[in-house]
């Protein structure tokens, strides 16, 4: 596809985009009934729920690119990587705050280590390692290969933690912060944040991963110049 | 294979000339030890309960201290680079180390353990086996991630300050695990309640043994 | 004769700068190339690269010790000498060959590496550590250690910086040995006067490619230099 197909497509994606989320905003706050116990402060959930998704998704997607570059060895893969796990942490830092949000009114802690709660942090710092190892390497071919290997190794650790902390948690009881009450009533609102947040997941992608590809133009062009000297 | 031997030896040759390694791996865990009996003095009785997780605290601490400096040390004198122009498999590299890493580690963990059972007046003579378990399990567990990371970790700029950043939440199933482990053997709760933990932690050392096997030659460089 | 090694358009580049821009270069069998060029022209990343080190950002490079080759049996034809000398200080000069033989198939009998120790000059002194040489002593340890196991291929980095007289020496009569011998040898170098001696093929990298390249004969040092003064201060 040209590029400008490229930024059509993209306008296309960002007017959905719109569209979904003042839908689902209409369907979180209007649409979907009030929650009997906690009330309002309930519909917090979508985001809260939607965000984790996303994020996890994202995450997918960097494992699926780290594969595919320490096979492939191309700079597309490694922008896509990188891309995926900015947006990755972007979304769990979200889920970190809506989750204390929603937590303090309702049951009068900042936080709870409930096991999706828990999760969210483990990952966070998990992609966060990601970014940081990214930062403290120079030579781009170095940084790509070791942060696609650790890519794949925080991906697998994923199952290890989610199975670690649930045997944790019998020692530490949370709050029901986990189904949220979810009625079938709730579950159109439910879903229409969650395709929301996953267009907003793919548009967010497709953006960055064009910021990226343009930094790596940029560098050609200054070293062109440079040596044209 | 007789390589990853000529590996394991030579690290432990010039551990056992130097002591660099063990002198401050045990130093540090045992300051760990000192710190946490001051900071939890308040819970004074309840010490054996406390006992798992400092215990581990300690042991990650001073393995991530042992970690850092098994490929620090290549670096001087660009050893690492002498390795990589040898023409064997990384992955014989990888195995060496990593047994290496395990036994400073194990040998740190017994030392450390001594001390905590005098600090915090602790008695256990039938434990011992099942103990001698879960440290060798999450030993090996540890050292087998932390052993690729340390790789990475030491060709950065930031090499000290990284490899603790990024090793512990991936190495946090070990952690969890071996502490509850522990606690299950020190603390009451029927052996058979350790097969859960025990397993996870297995499961763990066997998956990231493999992958990184598999994908060290991707992070070893100098 | 084929080429045992082929480098075409190499490149490398961290970001904005570039280390190589458009290397090519073939070797055939038996040359001994002296690699000039300023501090930072692309030498030590050249060779780098071909030893395996570092991977390029573009282009390739095939080496063919025995026409076809895997990258471990490439590595194994390959010595490499760089500004370090790869040796572990806390153990002796036989310890520290040991080790190498064992992972290199090499035997590693104390005989043989008494044998290796005392062609570099430090017969009676195996037993010593490493931490006790002076720097030239170490660095033929390290000759001893980067050659153990007979490479076809010599990949140097300046390897006569802080040898003494004596040193220098006898590195040259190795070399020359070594040349004898039929094998490759890629040598980068400062003292043009000494390249200029011990190669049959005079290169300039500058500015990422090759700006010169000639064989020795075609040239006297006096006009080398010049041409040489003339690239680098460009």
């Amino acid at each position: 596809m040209s590029e400008k197909m490229q930024h059509r497509v993209d306008g296309v994606l960002g007017a959905i985009l719109i569209l979904l989320m003042i839908f689902a905003l209409y369907m979180a706050f209007l649409g979907a009934p009030t929650e009997k116990t906690m009330g309002d402060l309930q519909r917090i959930f979508y985001f809260h729920v939607g965000a984790a998704i996303a994020g996890m998704t994202a995450f997918s997607v960097n494992f699926v690119s780290s594969l595919a570059y320490v096979v492939r060895k191309k700079r597309r893969w490694d922008n896509l990587a990188l891309s995926a796990a900015e947006i990755g942490v972007m979304f769990f830092v979200m889920v970190l705050v809506t989750g204390p949000i929603w937590a303090k009114p309702v049951w009068y802690v900042w936080w709870t280590w409930s096991p999706r709660l828990t999760l969210s942090l483990v990952l966070c710092l998990l992609y966060v390692a990601y970014l940081l190892i990214r930062k403290y390497i120079e030579d781009p071919e170095r940084k790509a290969m070791v942060s696609a290997v650790f890519g794949i190794i925080a991906f697998i650790d994923v199952p290890l933690v989610w199975f670690s902390i649930r045997l944790w948690r019998d020692h530490h009881p949370s709050a029901m912060l986990e189904t949220g009450g979810l009625s079938p009533a709730m579950r159109p609102a439910f879903f229409t944040c969650m395709a929301a947040f996953l267009v907003l997941l793919i548009y967010l992608l497709r953006r960055r991963f064009y910021l990226q590809s343009m930094r790596d133009d940029l560098e050609w062009l200054e070293r062109q110049a440079d040596n044209a000297r | 294979m007789k390589k990853i031997w000529a590996i394991f030896r030579k690290d432990l040759l010039i551990e056992l000339r130097t002591k660099d390694s063990f002198n401050a791996m045990l130093f540090f865990g045992i300051v760990v030890l000192v710190i946490f009996s001051f900071a939890l003095a308040s819970v004074r009785d309840f010490i054996r309960s406390a006992a798992p997780g400092i215990l581990w605290v300690a042991f990650a601490f001073s393995g991530t201290l042992g970690l850092n400096r098994m490929f620090a040390a290549e670096k001087e004198n660009g050893c690492l680079q002498g390795l990589l122009m040898i023409p064997v498999d990384r992955g014989i590299i990888y195995l060496g180390k990593m047994l290496a890493a395990t036994v400073f580690m194990l040998i740190c963990e017994i030392i450390i353990f001594i001390f905590t059972l005098v600090f915090f007046n602790l008695t256990v003579w039938q434990e011992i086996p099942w103990l001698a378990l879960i440290f060798l399990v999450g030993s090996l567990g540890f050292a087998a991630v932390g052993t690729l990371l340390s790789a990475i970790a030491v060709n950065t700029r930031m090499r000290e300050v990284l490899l603790p950043l990024i090793l512990f939440p991936v190495v946090l199933p070990i952690l969890i695990n071996a502490v509850e482990a522990t606690n299950i053997v020190l603390n009451g709760g029927g052996y058979g309640a350790l097969r859960l933990p025990l397993s996870i932690m297995s499961v763990f050392t066997i998956v990231f043994a493999t992958i990184s096997f598999l994908l060290f030659e991707h992070v070893l460089e100098d | 004769m084929t080429n045992i090694i082929e480098v075409s358009k190499l490149a490398k580049h961290y970001g904005r700068t570039s280390a190589l821009r458009d290397l090519n270069l073939s070797v055939a069998a038996g040359e001994f190339i002296a690699l000039f060029g300023r501090n930072g022209a692309g030498k030590t990343t050249f060779l780098r690269i071909l030893a395996g080190l570092s991977r390029p950002s573009s282009g390739t490079f095939r080496i063919q010790p025995d026409g076809g080759a895997k990258l471990q049996y490439v590595r194994g034809a390959i010595g490499y000498l760089s500004h370090h000398t790869s040796l572990y200080a806390d153990l002796t000069a036989l310890e520290n060959l040991r080790f190498y033989a064992h992972l290199m198939d090499m035997p590693s009998d104390d005989g043989f590496l008494a044998e290796r120790i005392a062609t570099v000059g430090l017969a009676g002194r195996e037993k010593e550590p490493v931490r006790n040489y002076s720097r030239g002593m170490q660095q033929r340890l390290a000759i001893a250690r980067a050659f153990l196991h007979n490479p076809g291929i010599l990949l140097l980095d300046e390897p006569f910086t802080g040898l003494d007289q004596a040193g220098s020496d006898f590195f040259c009569r190795y070399l020359m040995k070594a040349k004898s011998e039929g094998k490759i040898c890629i040598m980068a170098i400062h003292d043009a006067g000494l390249g200029y001696e011990l190669a049959d093929r005079l290169i300039v990298i500058e500015k990422g490619v090759a700006a010169l390249d000639v064989p020795r004969a075609s040239l006297t040092l006096a006009e080398f230099q010049k041409k040489y003064k003339a690239i680098t201060e460009n």
